[in-house]
């Protein structure tokens, strides 16, 4: 599996998506500066890391979302390409509209880093197909702007077809305001897009992938994008 | 011209900054409700035609200054 990962002025989690990605599953991981104007030949998953794109200056990713690459990267995602945005990157993938919603400043105005529970919405994507739906996952959280937020209509139909891939929640599966840490609209934590192959989520499945990071629950995702390029390549 | 863009939170937007802030002001003993923080956003745009001035405005928070699930944009040209 070709893997692009756009790296831009202030990311700092594309070294861990490198590791998650080469070291940890073997995939051919290319980092790819933001003034390219393509993504590397053969493209199968642009996994847009986290950080503090352009110093977060305006908003969290705007000024990314108007990279050159972020230009194939649409192109990418319209030809049914996957996509994965976490945390800075989720944020990038909103700014651009590639993703409904926005990401605000948490309700508590402080940067939360810790590890969360997270429940399994959506257990038939081709980033959680490996996992099974309701399944409670801990991996760790790390933003200042986390707390979703979507127009009202939008949050109504964002759940009417099941846009919804992850919610925080309690260790046992509950999710409510007090397991929600920042403030985001139903406990969302991550969303896909109709189609099902751009997913964006604040927390970092990239650092929970070996058991010397305290978790492994983040290789579920990983696993399941694995699945789906085997799945893919059976297909061809 | 010159031209200021006030950029706003939209109503309904929980503004968690306008909220601490506001809570600060009344520990000073100040009567204040409803505060909001945006940001201004000054720029001299090069033209001498008003309409043409606030039309390029507009231009820019359609593209990038504003971001309409969350935010409004009041335009003045000066």
């Amino acid at each position: 599996m070709r893997v692009a990962i756009p790296v831009f002025p202030g990311s700092n989690c594309d070294h861990d998506a490198l590791h998650a990605c080469g070291t940890v599953m073997g995939w051919e991981a290319i980092p790819v500066w933001h003034q390219e104007p393509r993504l590397p030949e053969g493209t199968d998953l642009v996994f847009i890391p986290g950080g503090f794109s352009y110093g977060d200056y305006l908003r969290c990713g705007a000024i990314a979302a108007l990279a050159p690459i972020m230009a194939d990267i649409k192109r990418h995602a319209d030809n049914g390409g996957l996509v994965l945005g976490l945390c800075n990157g989720f944020q990038i993938l909103c700014e651009a509209q590639l993703l409904p919603g926005a990401l605000l400043r948490n309700e508590s105005l402080r940067f939360i880093h810790k590890r969360v529970h997270l429940r399994v919405e959506r257990a038939d994507l081709a980033f959680t197909a490996a996992m099974q739906p309701g399944q409670v996952i801990g991996i760790p959280i790390a933003h200042a702007e986390g707390n979703f937020t979507l127009d009202p209509a939008e949050l109504v139909d964002l759940e009417a077809r099941g846009g919804v891939a992850f919610r925080y929640c309690d260790a046992s599966g509950n999710i409510g305001v007090k397991e929600t840490p920042n403030g985001a609209v139903n406990g969302i934590a991550g969303i896909v897009n109709v189609r099902g192959n751009v997913l964006g989520m604040m927390p970092h499945p990239e650092r929970a992938v070996e058991p010397e990071m305290g978790s492994v629950d983040g290789m579920g995702i990983f696993k399941s994008l694995a699945q789906a390029y085997s799945k893919a390549l059976a297909k061809a | 011209m010159k031209v200021r863009v006030l950029v706003s939170l939209k109503t309904g937007i929980l503004d968690p900054q306008g909220k601490a802030v506001e809570q600060g002001l009344h520990g000073f003993g100040f009567e204040v409700e409803h505060l909001r923080i945006g940001r201004l956003i000054e720029m001299d745009v090069p033209t001498q035609n008003p309409d043409e001035a606030r039309g390029r405005a507009q231009a820019m928070c359609d593209k990038l200054l504003v971001n309409p699930v969350m935010e409004k944009a009041t335009i003045e040209v000066l």
